[in-house]
């Protein structure tokens, strides 16, 4: 079944790159290029709609305005994360999709001087409300960064524990829970004979996906994912996405990515983040396939046929 | 026909007459310590050697300071083990009290205390680094002691039945306790420092792994900063320990010299080569005095080898992670 959709999607890839190495001149490449991503985006879609339940929790960002210093830097986001989809969020560098995302599990308060405006709810109730045990939030909405950073004085096993250390849980089948956590991040086959190796020994693809195991492993109910895959290799970037959607199927995942092919490929909602010198903006939310062929914005339709941005 | 590989060239650079000026000066530099603590080793060894060959391993093992008493044919006696032994119990206490206040401060210090309160605390431990010994010494006995008896009584009478902390005799004043306590407090600030940088360098994407994996504060300290900081604490405790070992005048305020091991640490009755040495130093005769630089270089070796461990151990870890 995954290999299945891993031929599938592969095709789909191999497709784009015939037409695109066919077609010379730069018009044509215009043309080509937005309509083989929404043709990606389309059979993304088609499969995922045969998805019938959705469980998980949704997430809600009302009004977020975002500081840092007196600078704004995000005006008034408000977007839905469905529960059970993937969503990405593209923009070009520096329109503000980290600090959006990191306002989604309150890791935005480490700034020292980040300030925010508006309500993010997790399953209708608001995580910066007076009495939230912030810890708990960030149990429940993971995160997973663009530099991989597994701990290093711990082995695999204890990297992928470690939620559960961290945040003071008791469980009696761990090992089941770790042999589970790196089966759905799709490292448990490399790394079944040497679980009491130092983290730090795995390749960066394979750290990339012992930190979204780790994550995994305190059951969150939402995913949020920072250009996950920007510093890996086009195989470790498959896998990680064929990751992302098979969680897909029980938790919420949110994802930052610079990479067009990837967010057609992996997501059912694309948001398109753009700041003009100012503050940054949701230009468009959209279904991923109607972002990638009929953006309602041409803005949106710039940026996603590479003609800015 | 066998390959013919070419000779490796000679690659050399002739650098600029300015900075072979510049070079001349940092190895003059460098090398001058080198040759300062050399000196002052063979200086003591010279001085020394006669005595450290007489007495032979007794000098470091035996309990006994004594000049000859030539009417009665006794013969001088030097053994500095008593003193060996104070050093290190006191050390050791200065460890034991020092290392977790410093590291608590530095935790302060580095992931608690609000910006306002941050600069001045550094600035008062740095300024604490550069209070002289005596004035710590005088504070020790004059002020410190008063409480350190009673904390010491209080400790005899609950803990009494552990042997180090029996008490023979009434005597609770200028005890290896008192000294620890004085020298933890010499000792705080390089440990508190030294810490206090190598928790700020622990990796800020660590730090946030945990956070986003819901630890709370202090979770996050025991899983990220203190794997990350260890060896760095363990190098200034070294350090400190370093310091402890050398220290002279304010052990010698605070502490009864007496020539004999006790395990007791409450009782007032302690050694220390430093301070032993400042004690007879100005009363002491040619051959004394040699006893004396003998005894100067063997706390010289031990603080040296204290200086090496705390350097390996922070080398270690600096190039780990
Ligand atoms: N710690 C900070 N202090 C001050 N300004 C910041 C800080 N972090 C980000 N900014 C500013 O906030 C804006 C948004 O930054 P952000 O990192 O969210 O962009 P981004 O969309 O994630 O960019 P990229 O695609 O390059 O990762 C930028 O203008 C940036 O300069
Ligand atoms: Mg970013």
């Amino acid at each position: 079944m995954i290999n299945e959709e891993n031929r599938e999607m592969r095709d789909s890839m191999s497709k784009i790159e015939t037409t695109s190495a066919a077609s010379s001149g730069a018009d044509i490449r215009k043309e080509v290029k937005p309509s083989s991503l929404a043709s990606v985006a389309a059979s993304h879609e088609s499969k995922s709609k045969s998805r019938e339940i959705r469980d998980g929790v949704g997430l809600e960002a009302r009004g977020i305005h975002a500081w840092f210093g007196k600078k704004l830097v995000l005006e008034d986001i408000s977007l839905d994360f469905a529960p059970g989809t993937v969503t990405a969020l593209i923009g070009p560098s520096g329109c503000g999709k980290s600090t959006f995302i990191r306002i989604l599990n309150r890791m935005h308060e480490f700034i020292p001087t980040a300030a925010l405006a508006g309500d993010v709810l997790l399953g209708g109730k608001d995580i910066y409300g007076s009495g939230v045990d912030v810890t708990k939030i960030r149990l429940k909405i993971g995160m997973v960064f663009q530099k991989p950073n597994p701990f290093p004085s711990m082995t695999i096993r204890e990297n992928v524990l470690s939620g559960l250390r961290l945040a003071q849980i008791k469980l009696s089948n761990e090992d089941e829970l770790l042999e589970s956590c790196l089966l759905r991040a799709g490292l448990w086959d490399e790394v079944k004979d040497r679980l009491n190796e130092y983290g730090g020994a795995l390749s960066g693809g394979q750290q990339q996906r012992l930190c979204i195991a780790r994550s995994l492993a305190v059951n969150p109910k939402v995913l949020l994912m920072d250009e996950p895959c920007s510093a890996l290799d086009p195989g470790s970037t498959l896998r990680i996405e064929e990751t992302i959607r098979e969680l897909s199927e029980s938790i919420s995942i949110v994802i930052v990515t610079h990479n067009m092919q990837q967010a057609a490929r992996v997501s059912d909602y694309t948001g398109f983040f753009l700041s003009d010198g100012g503050p940054g903006k949701l230009i468009e939310v959209g279904s991923t396939s109607e972002i990638f062929s009929t953006p309602k914005d041409q803005r949106t339709l710039d940026y996603v046929t590479g003609r800015f941005g | 026909m066998p390959k013919v590989l070419p000779e490796p060239r000679e690659i050399t650079t002739v650098p600029r007459i300015s900075d072979r000026i510049f070079r001349g000066i940092v190895t003059t530099g460098g090398l001058s310590t080198l040759a300062i603590l050399a000196l002052i080793a063979f200086f003591l060894v010279f001085n020394g050697f006669e005595v450290i060959r007489d007495e032979g391993l007794r000098f470091l093992t035996g309990f006994d300071w004594m000049d000859a008493i030539p009417d009665e044919g006794i013969a001088a006696t030097y053994g500095i083990g008593a003193m060996l032994y104070g050093t290190l119990v006191i050390g050791l206490l200065a460890i034991i009290f020092g290392v977790p206040i410093a590291v608590g401060a530095a935790l302060f210090l580095s992931y608690y205390a609000p910006e306002w309160i941050k600069r001045p605390m550094v600035v008062v431990i740095d300024v604490m680094a550069a209070i002289p010994s005596v004035v710590f010494g005088l504070w020790g006995y004059f002020i410190l002691m008063p409480h350190a008896e009673y904390w010491a009584k209080l400790i005899h009478k609950y803990l009494g039945f552990i042997p180090i902390f029996d008490m023979p005799a009434p005597a609770y004043s200028r005890s290896p306790f008192i000294a620890g306590l004085v020298l933890a407090i010499m000792i705080i600030p390089i440990v508190a420092s030294i810490s206090r940088e190598v928790f700020a360098q622990t990796p800020p994407d660590r730090i946030q792994a945990a956070y986003a994996l819901g630890a709370t504060k202090w979770a996050m300290i025991k899983a990220v900063v203190f794997p990350y900081g260890i060896g760095g604490v363990i190098g200034g405790a070294m350090l400190g320990l370093g310091r402890a070992l050398g220290e002279t005048v304010a052990v010698y305020t605070v502490l009864n010299l007496v020539y004999d091991i006790r395990i007791e640490i409450l009782l007032s009755a302690g050694g220390s080569v430093a301070s032993m040495i400042v004690n007879k130093f100005g009363e002491a005769d040619a051959i004394e005095l040699r006893a004396l630089m003998a005894a100067g270089f063997v706390l010289f070796v031990v603080t040296l080898i204290v200086n090496f461990i705390a350097n390996a151990i922070i080398n270690r870890t600096a190039r780990r992670g």
